[in-house]
């Protein structure tokens, strides 16, 4: 009997293989986070061991130095095609925005930059429905309107998986892959396949990063678990949310409903 | 260590009856809330000036919180002491029905909300069928707000009584009833709390007694094939399994278009290829031989093989703020296959509260409906009802999804097995010809179709028509179930394939006679508009008159002379035309006589100007 990984992992290659078949052309976000690594192998499996499209990251110049040595690492044993997008600065973005959200706002400008210069119809993104509650409303293919927003009021009715993947020419697409993984999924995962995962998210001196943003608005939990062994473990008795140490979330309580309204991530 | 799926829960039920209250407090209940929710929430309600609010748990939208209504809906994992759920929590306010609908079909079980104070309302009826219409099997119900009246027994047992009628209508019948209160968080976990004349489960074990979702690998193999790639020298199929197991080795039929080839290889990344891939996985298939495969193709094996045709009949639920009407051109999105079809009618609508069929012109957003819809060629379609995966589609209008449905073709017959018109074989010209046969005979051959219901009178009207054309001096002859099924015939039933295959030999018979030179008129019901087509094919142009002789049922049905529909009626006759099997109307027939405007002699008469009108030289 195949295991629930293994059920998650092919729903989601089947939403990538979807994606590509229907949405040209088609990018997707690396934001070198344990997500995404683990999207990039799943579209590795969909594909036989290709990435048959580019590679994205939101370049704002302030990850941390070890998320950058990461990416050069990965970029030289897999032959990615990969596309830095830079963000514009701070002073573009809203500012009514509280101040570590305007940092994140940073992402949505550059991604909409992007996406207007190279035209792409669909965006792969590796974010999950139980990391915020704004995001768990999502659809695995969520139409955004020509300036990137999010209409979440309306959104298509998605029924069983016959998806849902034409629309005007103005319309851009974000694909969800894995919408229905958790945070012990993803680790769980990691484990099983051996997936490379930046050396940030395993405690040194006590602390550990268990979600990874900017380097100026995210910060490290207390923690001993050094091997992913450990991390599940630490997971499976916790009672911290994922992104107690991200910043943003925490300002006032629309402000991640702002952000993603906007077009964020 | 192998973990099992979590079973995949929906909350459904009236807005207002504490769906996501529940679902708040059950997870704080199971100690899976994180750490400082609760502080969060009671400031939230705080703010809001509102009593401790569970549902602001889900409510993830700040309109949600402040309207306290869920928009849309959303996932959560539930993990119980001996189980895991992934719980889907859908909105129930009527205007959302789209948002339930979409959270629903992912469901294998559904727990029913109900307020042990309020009725069952039509709300609560439409979901319950909503979730039977989509499969949903294993239904669990909940009466929440039991503090209301004091934990009173009288007023759980009066609710339960009221909602176990109301859903056998239905054809549910609940795996349990369970009473609860989510504001005082009792009986979620522990029955403790509960007086003691209840001596039910807890939720919670309910919940873990729930059935476990029937795998699909036991089904006929189906792939619909989601692209093509290149890979080195090789072409692979892309494609997940919705049902079934595929090895190496094993023959393809790839429909519609019937090609075959056989597996060579299942392609895996990383490590060594497959042996076999089942139900849920994405395969990556290169076949023994060049094929030409594209997206929409559904792979099955010979044996179980989807039905092809281009008309069947759909249970749908209508979304769109615009009326369905019958004629709407939509298209039909089952997995990667795209079809655009035509709604040829509108067979009746449901009405929730009562559940009887109605007779509608129209259907309106949030009905529910029995269609019949007719593709622009053969599609490969499963019944749901037998293959679930591939026997549900979406209906779109441009890039709006306007409704969605299940198939039920069980009524239409299978092209599949349709022999093509001998294509190989050189047609002998005759020396007599078509027009010294007109001639000799004062007439140009033809076939007269008729056309309708059994009793709706063709029969009567096919005698008394040859009578009066041989006395009028045409060569003339009837064919009708008498004098082809106990001849030509004989070696067919009344499965929709045999009565299919009846009809072709009639058409290619009478196609014989007209040929011939005679006014050759046939009496088959022959409800399919397919297998009139054909027959009209069969016949050279022109020469074939399609005559609809039209009575609707219940006049037919007041008629019944040889007692067939009572027989039908009673169960006794199985895919009885009008009763349990489709009579499709012709779209544009050459003549429609109505017999139950005009009596016999008349519709002979206006038989007898048509055909002099078409025939006579």
């Amino acid at each position: 009997m195949p295991d629930y990984l293994h059920a998650l992992e092919q729903q989601s290659i089947h939403v990538i293989r979807e994606a590509h078949a229907r949405l040209k052309p088609l990018a997707m976000l690396w934001s070198l986070g344990k997500d995404s690594n683990t999207m990039l192998w799943l579209v590795r499996k969909a594909f036989l061991g290709r990435v048959p499209f580019p590679v994205m990251l939101l370049d704002t110049g302030n990850e941390f130095p070890e998320v950058y040595e990461f990416r050069d690492r990965l970029l030289a044993e897999w032959g990615l095609d990969y596309v830095n997008a830079a963000c514009p600065p701070i002073e573009a973005t809203d500012a009514t925005l509280p101040p570590a959200a305007r940092a994140a706002a940073r992402k949505t400008l550059g991604l909409k930059a992007i996406i207007a210069e190279r035209g792409f119809r669909g965006i792969l993104l590796g974010i999950r429905r139980d990391e915020q509650l704004i995001r768990g409303k999502e659809r695995v293919f969520s139409p955004r309107r020509p300036d990137g927003s999010w209409d979440f009021r309306n959104q298509p009715a998605e029924f069983w998986d016959h998806y849902q993947t034409d629309f005007p020419a103005d319309v851009h697409v974000r694909v969800h892959p894995l919408l229905a993984w958790t945070e012990l999924d993803i680790w769980r995962y990691v484990e099983r396949e051996r997936i490379p995962v930046c050396e940030l998210y395993f405690a040194r001196g006590g602390k550990r990063y268990r979600s990874l943003g900017e380097s100026d608005i995210t910060f490290p939990i207390e923690s001993d678990a050094a091997t992913i062994p450990e991390i599940i473990a630490e997971l499976e008795r916790t009672r911290q949310s994922e992104r107690a140490g991200r910043a943003m979330d925490h300002e006032r309580e629309d402000t991640f409903e702002r952000l993603r309204a906007a077009g964020y991530m | 260590m192998e973990r099992a799926a979590p079973l995949v829960l929906v909350l459904a039920g009236h807005v207002d009856h504490g769906k996501s209250s529940l679902l708040g407090r059950l997870l704080h209940e199971l100690d899976l809330l994180p750490a400082g929710k609760a502080e969060e929430l009671a400031a939230m309600s705080t703010r809001r000036g509102v009593p401790l609010e569970w549902s602001f748990v889900l409510d993830g939208f700040q309109a949600e919180r402040d309207q306290a209504i869920t928009l849309d809906t959303t996932r959560v994992r539930l993990k119980t002491p001996n189980r895991e759920f992934v719980v889907i929590d859908a909105p129930g306010h009527k205007e959302l029905l789209k948002n339930m609908i979409g959270g629903a079909s992912a469901a294998a079980a559904a727990l029913l909300v109900l307020d042990v104070q309020a009725g069952s309302e039509e709300q609560t009826l439409r979901h319950a069928y909503l979730l039977k219409l989509l499969g949903i099997r294993a239904l669990l119900v909940a009466i929440n707000k039991m503090d209301l009246p004091g934990y009173a027994e009288a007023a759980f047992e009066a609710r339960a009584r009221e909602v176990t009628a109301a859903l056998a209508r239905i054809g549910i019948e609940p795996i349990a009833i369970v009473p609860v209160s989510a504001r005082d968080g009792a009986n979620l976990r522990e029955r403790g709390a509960m007086p003691g004349w209840y001596r039910g489960p807890s939720l919670v074990a309910a919940l873990e007694a729930l059935p476990a979702a029937t795998p699909d690998r036991v089904l006929p193999l189906r792939m619909p094939v989601q692209d093509v790639y290149r890979h080195g020298e090789r072409r692979v199929l892309a494609g997940r399994l919705d049902s079934g197991r595929m090895a190496v080795g094993d023959e393809l039929v790839f429909s519609p278009s019937g090609r075959t080839g056989k597996v060579a290889e299942l392609l895996s990344w990383p490590g060594p290829a497959q042996d076999a891939v089942e139900a849920g996985d994405n395969a990556s298939v290169v076949l023994d031989r060049p094929l030409v495969v594209e997206r929409g193709d559904v792979a099955s094996h010979h044996e179980h093989a989807p039905k092809l045709t281009a008309v069947f009949d759909a249970e749908i639920f209508w979304l769109s703020a615009t009326p369905l009407v019958p004629g709407r051109e939509l298209t039909m999105q089952l997995g990667p296959r795209a079809a655009a079809v035509r709604v040829q009618a509108i067979r009746h609508r449901i009405d929730v509260a009562t559940l009887a069929p109605e007779l509608a012109g129209t259907i309106a957003a949030g009905e529910i409906a029995s269609v019949t819809l007719r593709a622009h060629e053969l599609i490969a379609v499963d019944d749901f009802a037998a293959m679930p995966a591939t026997g549900r589609f979406v209906l779109r209008d441009a890039y709006v999804t306007v409704g969605g449905g299940i198939v039920d073709a069980s009524g239409y017959p299978d092209h599949r097995a349709m022999p093509d018109r001998a294509r190989n074989l050189t047609p002998m010209r005759h020396q007599v010809t078509e027009t010294e046969r007109a001639s000799r005979f004062g007439h140009a051959g033809a076939v007269i179709w008729l056309t309708g219901l059994s009793a709706s009178g063709k029969s009567t009207l096919a005698m008394a028509l040859e009578r009066r054309l041989f006395d009028g001096g045409y060569a003339t002859f009837v064919l009708d179930g008498d004098n082809v099924r106990r001849g030509l015939n004989a070696n067919l039933g009344f499965s929709p394939e045999d009565r299919q295959e009846n009809i072709r030999r009639v058409g290619e018979a009478a196609a014989l006679f007209a040929e011939a030179g005679f006014v050759c008129i046939t009496a088959f019901i022959s409800p399919y508009c397919d297998d009139r087509r054909r027959a009209r094919a069969a016949v050279a142009k022109g020469h074939f008159l399609e005559v609809y002789v039209k009575a609707d049922l219940a006049a037919c049905e007041a008629r019944d002379p040889k007692g067939l529909y009572r027989r039908a009626r009673e169960g006794e006759l199985k895919g009885f035309t009008g009763i349990d099997s489709p009579y499709e109307e012709p779209e544009a027939p050459d003549l429609i006589v109505d017999t139950m405007q005009e009596n016999i002699a008349a519709c002979v008469d206006k038989l007898i100007e048509f055909v002099a009108a078409r025939c006579r030289v």
